[in-house]
């Protein structure tokens, strides 16, 4: 019986011959991300000097600077050389992975990336694994359901959760679950009375590590709020995707051919209508990562998190031009890469993508 | 690097642990992250208290609470009578703190001064330009790279500051952060390290706080300076949690995460005053807040036509709505708590009767003009839409039309700057020093006309008396001579003076010996903390 359920529908399992398709096809997205990495590019240095005003002229808040200092440091800063002249510089640095000094603190771009990126990353797995591991049930249940109250209020809870305004929501939260009730703390990473060197980076891991008795569970303690907070939006979309596709298998003829052969509905819903339904879901979770990072940006305003987010809005407010293009590249990098392996995965899945 | 600090943060954790039964630590939740820690780059109030205040000294300070300058690591000095040389002792036997990166093998000297001050202005001094685009801009803002002739070493302690000219604000520029003494043995070793970006991360001083390690858009640690020449701190160790919301700030400090915050939100100060566990300590700000006239336009150029707008505007209304209380009305272009501040100067009355009458009279019918609203909140404005929505309101009711614009932050400091802006603008300042010179010549001189002179405003009256005092060592000359300055400026009328506001600064009852600094510096040393 076990084997025969396989014979229902496109299998996940189901592959043509050999490798070679798979690798044309995997070759043939990295092409595509040439031009795509170009462009960004192009788009990251332009837009940050798109804006008025240049990071010079912030340097010295209400104090007017001379005219001439101002054309001084300008230049000292390389900023005085033509357009096209700063684009391939900066294009030749991308190149051999020197993203530049910020020119505020000084910093490589690159240094405080890496040192950055692991809050934004810890932040934003255990978002996304809140949302997978809430939102599909959630989706199939209101699926199953279809029509009824608990369906209708499923639904009506995710189109809350996706049109809620990120930092109301935060402060929301804080003021009532870390005010209010005092259960959570307000912001941060961890307890301040925790101090450990940074290892990987993942707050979470580095406790562990670190041997402290009790830093694990503070933590844990000041990532729930910024989860909640991330993963309301990707989570929402989630459900309401898990749903529309669930409805659509559902009424497929394998489904009823799978519940008139005498199978267990959770055998059903969960192997063969689920698995398939699937799919458009993982296209959707991979698109997530784009509205993680956007949510990113503010969750970790809210939430003092040292991630990657507050880092680039620091730098677009202050015009660090070389900080705001190399974070925006390492950034579209990121989702790039992401990307292609989400659909390489989805290749993988559904062969038919393939070709 | 990486390498070091993973070290650097092993043996502090040891540290931190061995200590830890009996370890006081006082967490400050802080606004935003230093852009460095080295005080002469940069410009920002957050990388002064991260910095300056923490871990180093400067040959004159000022003293906790007030803008009166104090010695420091100058134990006493001497200025000539010319006021163009002054002359520095230094105390002796001050240590500069042992921390994991080095350890220091002799006492601060004249070296170490003349090393900081050479290091800012002297393209030829190796740490001029140590990280890229190095700028030193608070030391060029106050005008020192043209007003120092020399700075020389006397014997080891004693070092000779040449002026170009007779300055009288200079000792209260000394007392600046940007001017902080850093030690020349450390720096020589990082340069023979070929380390010298280090300067900028791992700082190293004389103060009551020896850096730890900073955690970057997260935290910053240090500890009390067992070697401190003021005495060791009460607390043993000191945390800035950086936190730049601040409605965040304000449930961090009621939740007991931190202990003192800074900047709070106007809208919740209330809800923090009432909180049993808090103590709110208040302070004028050493601030003003201004509606500048373009005095060069026509029919801004006319005393009668400013007067009359100036008493058109009901400035108390304004303070109520956008401080809610937490500020007072501005008469004077000095803030009250200011030397010299001239209280005999009487404000504009709020008369719109009189003031559409002298409008008249000055020929002047259907008035359309424009006001400048800042894009953001500053100490001294919080809201400058609000502001000018009230005064477009006043004004449209002596029939004056008033349209508001607003620029992107950059953009607006720069065109307000312009000598042919259409419009008056709202901006403010905040002191840097606590010297009258640094509001008056620097606002309102006629070398700041087309720069920070916002009202492009050249009064040869008042620019006599400005740049007299400045010549002029004596204290009780210069009040005098700022008090007239005062009287000129409000028979002139280039600002409509709006506001001084006043800081805030919540704190736990549990603290105590905490100072509010009128130049809104937070200083921690000689902060307590209850058990």
């Amino acid at each position: 019986m076990a084997g025969g359920s396989k014979t229902f529908g496109p299998s996940v399992f189901q592959r043509k011959k050999g490798l070679a398709p798979m690798l044309r096809f995997i070759f043939g997205r990295l092409a595509v991300l040439i031009p795509t990495f170009l462009g960004v590019s192009l788009i990251a240095f332009s837009f940050i000097r798109l804006l008025p005003g240049d990071p010079v002229m912030l340097m010295s808040g209400e104090r007017v600077m001379a005219p001439e200092r101002h054309t001084e440091l300008m230049h000292q800063l390389g900023l005085d050389r033509p357009m096209y002249v700063q684009y391939f510089d900066y294009l030749g640095g991308l190149v051999t992975g020197d993203f530049g000094s910020s020119i505020v603190t000084k910093r490589p771009v690159l240094d405080d990336f890496m040192n950055l990126f692991p809050a934004t990353l810890e932040l934003s797995l255990c978002a996304i694994i809140v949302a997978v591991l809430l939102g599909i049930p959630a989706g199939v249940i209101a699926a199953v359901k279809r029509g009824t109250w608990l369906d209708q209020s499923l639904m009506g809870v995710a189109l809350v959760g996706y049109s809620m305004p990120i930092f109301w929501w935060g402060l929301l939260l804080i003021i009532f679950f870390s005010g209010y009730l005092g259960w959570t703390p307000v912001s941060g990473r961890i307890s301040m009375m925790y101090f450990f060197p940074q290892v990987t980076g993942f707050m979470l891991i580095d406790s562990l590590i670190s041997g402290q008795a009790g830093a694990f569970k503070s933590a844990v303690s000041y990532l729930i709020l910024p989860t909640v907070v991330l993963a309301t939006i990707p989570l929402a979309v989630i459900a309401r995707q898990t749903r529309s596709a669930m409805l659509e298998v559902l009424g497929e003829d394998y489904v009823r051919t799978a519940r008139s052969k005498g199978l267990s509905p959770f055998r059903v819903i969960g192997v063969h209508a689920l698995r398939n339904a699937l799919i458009p879901v993982i296209t959707t979770i991979g698109l997530q990562v784009g509205v993680l990072l956007a949510g990113a940006i503010l969750t970790e305003t809210i939430f003092s998190w040292p991630g990657i987010g507050k880092w680039m809005v620091d730098s677009v407010f202050k015009r660090d031009y070389q900080v705001v293009q190399g974070g925006l590249m390492l950034i579209a990098a990121m989702i790039m890469i992401i990307n292609l392996i989400v659909d390489v995965l989805y290749g993988f899945i559904n062969p038919r993508i393939r070709h | 690097m990486k390498k070091l600090s993973t070290l650097l943060a092993a043996t502090a954790i040891a540290t931190l642990m061995a200590g830890s039964a009996w370890s006081k630590t006082f967490v400050y939740c802080s606004e935003a992250s230093p852009e460095g820690f080295d005080p002469g780059l940069y410009t920002g109030g957050q990388t002064f208290d991260a910095a300056a205040h923490t871990v180093y000294n400067r040959l004159v300070e000022f003293k906790r609470g007030t803008t009166e300058i104090e010695p420091a690591l100058a134990e006493s000095w001497e200025i000539s009578a010319d006021g163009k040389e002054y002359t520095f002792k230094l105390r002796p036997g001050v240590k500069f703190q042992t921390t994991e990166y080095f350890t220091p093998t002799r006492e601060l000297n004249a070296d170490d001064v003349i090393f900081s001050f050479e290091r800012q202005y002297k393209a030829d001094n190796a740490w001029n330009k140590y990280v890229p685009g190095a700028s030193w801009e608070y030391f060029s803002g106050m005008g020192l790279p043209d007003l120092l002739e020399k700075v020389e070493k006397v014997d080891d302690l004693t070092v000779k500051i040449v002026l170009k000219r007779p300055e009288a604000p200079l000792l209260a520029n000394l007392g600046m952060p940007f001017i902080s003494i850093l030690s020349k043995e450390y720096a020589d070793k990082l340069q023979a390290d070929g380390k010298m970006e280090l300067m900028n991360q791992q700082p190293l001083g004389t103060g009551p706080f020896t850096f730890v390690a900073y955690q970057p858009d997260a935290a910053i640690r240090y500890k009390a300076n067992p070697d401190y020449w003021g005495g060791k701190q009460k607390i043993d160790d000191l945390v800035f949690a950086i936190t730049t919301d601040a409605a965040v700030r304000a449930q961090k400090l009621k939740a007991g995460e931190c202990q003192l915050m800074s900047y709070p939100n106007a809208a919740d100060v209330a809800e923090l005053k009432a909180d049993p566990n808090l103590n709110i300590s208040e302070q004028a700000g050493l601030n003003v807040s201004y509606l500048a006239y373009n005095t060069l336009v026509p029919p801004f150029d006319k005393v009668e036509v400013r007067k009359a707008l100036n008493m058109a505007v009901n400035k108390q209304a304004i303070v109520d709505a956008v401080f809610q209380g937490a500020a007072t009305v501005a008469k004077n272009p000095i803030p009250p708590t200011m030397w010299s501040y001239n209280d005999k100067v009487e404000d504009d009355k709020y008369d719109p009767e009189v003031a559409k009458k002298m409008l008249e009279d000055a020929g002047v019918k259907d008035l359309k003009m424009k006001i400048w609203a800042m894009p953001v909140a500053r100490p001294y404005m919080l809201n400058a839409r609000r502001a000018a929505e009230l005064m477009q309101s006043d004004l449209a009711k002596i029939g004056v039309t008033a349209e508001i614009v607003s620029y992107e932050w950059a953009e607006y400091l720069k065109l307000s700057s312009a000598k042919d802006r259409d419009g008056a603008a709202i901006l403010g300042w905040t002191g840097d020093n606590g010297d009258p010179d640094n509001f008056l010549d620097t606002l309102l001189g006629c070398d700041a006309v087309g720069g920070n002179n916002r009202a492009q405003w050249c009064n040869k009256e008042f620019d006599d008396l400005v740049t007299k005092a400045k010549e002029t060592s004596d204290v009780a000359e210069r009040t005098k001579l700022y008090e007239e300055a005062q009287i000129v400026f409000k028979k002139e009328a280039p600002w409509n003076t709006l506001d001084h506001s006043l800081a805030v600064v919540p704190m736990s009852k549990k603290v105590s010996g905490f100072v509010q600094s009128p130049l809104g510096d937070f200083v921690f040393e000689g902060v307590d903390i209850a058990e």
